[in-house]
């Protein structure tokens, strides 16, 4: 039973049947709105789906067989981890585990950790440098955002995501939700923290090497992860454990899309930051936010 | 079969990337290619993006009658992305060195270095004139030169196109035989 519970939420929803046309759905929905933004038209409504057909289609260039297999298994790594993400949303009640919240965090970690890998293993001197801007980047946000995740694990004296949502706890959980909302994006590098992809300005950053098939599997864990961590601050934001089922998934999905709207719309009036900036502002506002929600976790709960 | 092949055909036709390679233009060009991706003519409507490496892109729009320096750089450029590509002269310089013509610098037409595929002339061309050139390379791009030319089915090596000038590629008068030995280095 447990078996098949957990296959139908990593394939299922929110799952693979979900997040692949919802992926794609946000995708368009980012690139449709910054264009409306721009007073510009924007690309029809299923543009995300056949540039994933079109790089699908493209023939694969020659490359040695060992660096073709890393720079095939990290993409694809990419994928599964922000697939495990997704099946471990707590939109369901009754389906995580005690210590699942550690799980989440640490898979939320592997496609940054496979983007570096990606920028080193292309042998790029653009790759290598948004390697090196994307590890940088990693190591100024995963505090602010592992430490609202502590905070909010603190106060609720547990581990797993289901508890946790089931608790109020405003009073930590609010300053936890502001320091998840600055991380988003700079996780999902759009602007004014695209330092790590930064288009033009250093190629394509990690994917600059990558071509085809490899690049259509960066594109496809790049849409997941804009449905997996709007869906995280969503689950966070309003437990949707507590609405009846049907209306449950109605309002995780409108909370989701409502995110990821406020994002673009941010990124299409702003202007990217330089590295030491945009590092900079995690290490201060973000910091000072989630140490805030950390002692009021450690005080008050 | 047939319907995955109609599905990538569309797909090539509504997903075209650009590349855009500066080989010794004077910039005049390369402010009419950004001036199509502004609000007046936009571009992305077409599912057309300007990609920032060679490896994602579909369609190579060179401007410049080729430098001496730049010659190296067309050429790896050139090899580096992958197939189905197409490439577009864009502007006066590529097609025939315009003013440049008989400098001892200049190592152009285009087409003596790469196979070119669509000429946009102009000094600079309009943007309408751009989307025109762009619009066949599509045309090429989703149906190939001859028919089955990108067939899916029959993959070849990556860098065996780049050698082949296909048939059916326009030949303005007075080009040289094309000499384009693929060159897969790093990055350029």
């Amino acid at each position: 039973m447990r078996i098949v519970d957990a296959l139908l939420r990593l394939l299922i929803f929110p799952g693979l049947v979900y997040a692949l046309p919802a992926a794609w759905l946000m995708v368009w929905v980012e690139r449709k709105l910054t264009a409306r933004l721009q007073r510009r038209l924007g690309p029809p409504f299923f543009q995300p789906f056949f540039d994933f057909v079109k790089l699908l289609a493209k023939r694969p260039v020659a490359r040695p067989p060992l660096q073709a297999l890393v720079m095939t298994a990290l993409p694809v790594l990419a994928v599964a981890a922000v697939l495990g993400v997704l099946a471990l949303l707590p939109v369901f009640a009754g389906g995580g585990f005690s210590g699942d919240l550690v799980l989440l965090a640490s898979l939320l970690e592997v496609p940054p950790l496979c983007a570096v890998l990606g920028g080193f293993a292309s042998r790029s001197l653009y790759g290598e440098l948004g390697a090196t801007r994307e590890a940088v980047l990693s190591v100024s946000y995963s505090l602010p955002f592992l430490g609202a995740i502590v905070a909010l694990a603190a106060a609720a004296h547990t581990l797993d995501l289901a508890t946790l949502m089931s608790r109020p706890l405003w009073a930590v959980r609010a300053p936890a939700l502001v320091a998840l909302a600055l991380c988003l994006p700079v996780k999902l590098g759009v602007n004014p923290f695209s330092v790590t992809n930064a288009e033009q300005e250093i190629y394509a950053g990690p994917t600059t090497e990558f071509e085809g098939p490899r690049l259509a599997l960066w594109e496809l864990a790049h849409g997941l992860e804009w449905i997996a961590l709007t869906g995280l601050w969503a689950t966070l934001a309003f437990p949707v454990v507590r609405f009846a089922w049907p209306l449950r998934i109605v309002v995780f999905i409108a909370i989701s899309f409502a995110a990821a709207v406020v994002i673009t719309a941010v990124a299409a009036a702003t202007a990217r930051l330089k590295p030491v900036q945009a590092a900079r502002v995690y290490w201060q506002w973000g910091m000072l936010v989630a140490v805030v929600a950390l002692v009021l976790a450690m005080t008050l709960y | 079969m047939n319907l995955v092949d109609s599905l990538i055909r569309t797909a090539r036709r509504r997903s075209p990337w650009l590349f855009h390679l500066n080989a010794g233009s004077c910039n005049g060009c390369d402010i009419e290619l950004v001036a199509c991706l502004g609000p007046r003519f936009d571009v992305e409507q077409l599912g057309i993006r300007l990609e920032g490496s060679p490896r994602h892109a579909d369609i190579v729009v060179v401007s410049g009658p080729v430098t001496r320096t730049t010659r190296p750089a067309v050429e790896t450029v050139y090899a580096q992305v992958p197939d189905p590509k197409v490439v577009v002269a864009l502007g006066s310089c590529p097609a025939s060195c315009n003013v440049f013509a008989g400098s001892p610098t200049i190592e152009g037409p285009l087409d003596r270095i790469i196979p070119v595929d669509v000429y946009v002339p102009g000094c600079p061309p309009r943007p309408d004139a751009i989307i025109a050139g762009i619009a066949q390379a599509i045309d090429i791009l989703a149906n190939g030169r001859k028919p089955g030319e990108w067939a899916s089915e029959t993959p070849t090596d990556s860098d065996g196109s780049a050698a082949e000038p296909a048939a059916g590629r326009p030949q303005p008068p007075g080009a040289g035989t094309p000499r384009s030995e693929g060159r897969d280095g790093g990055t350029p």
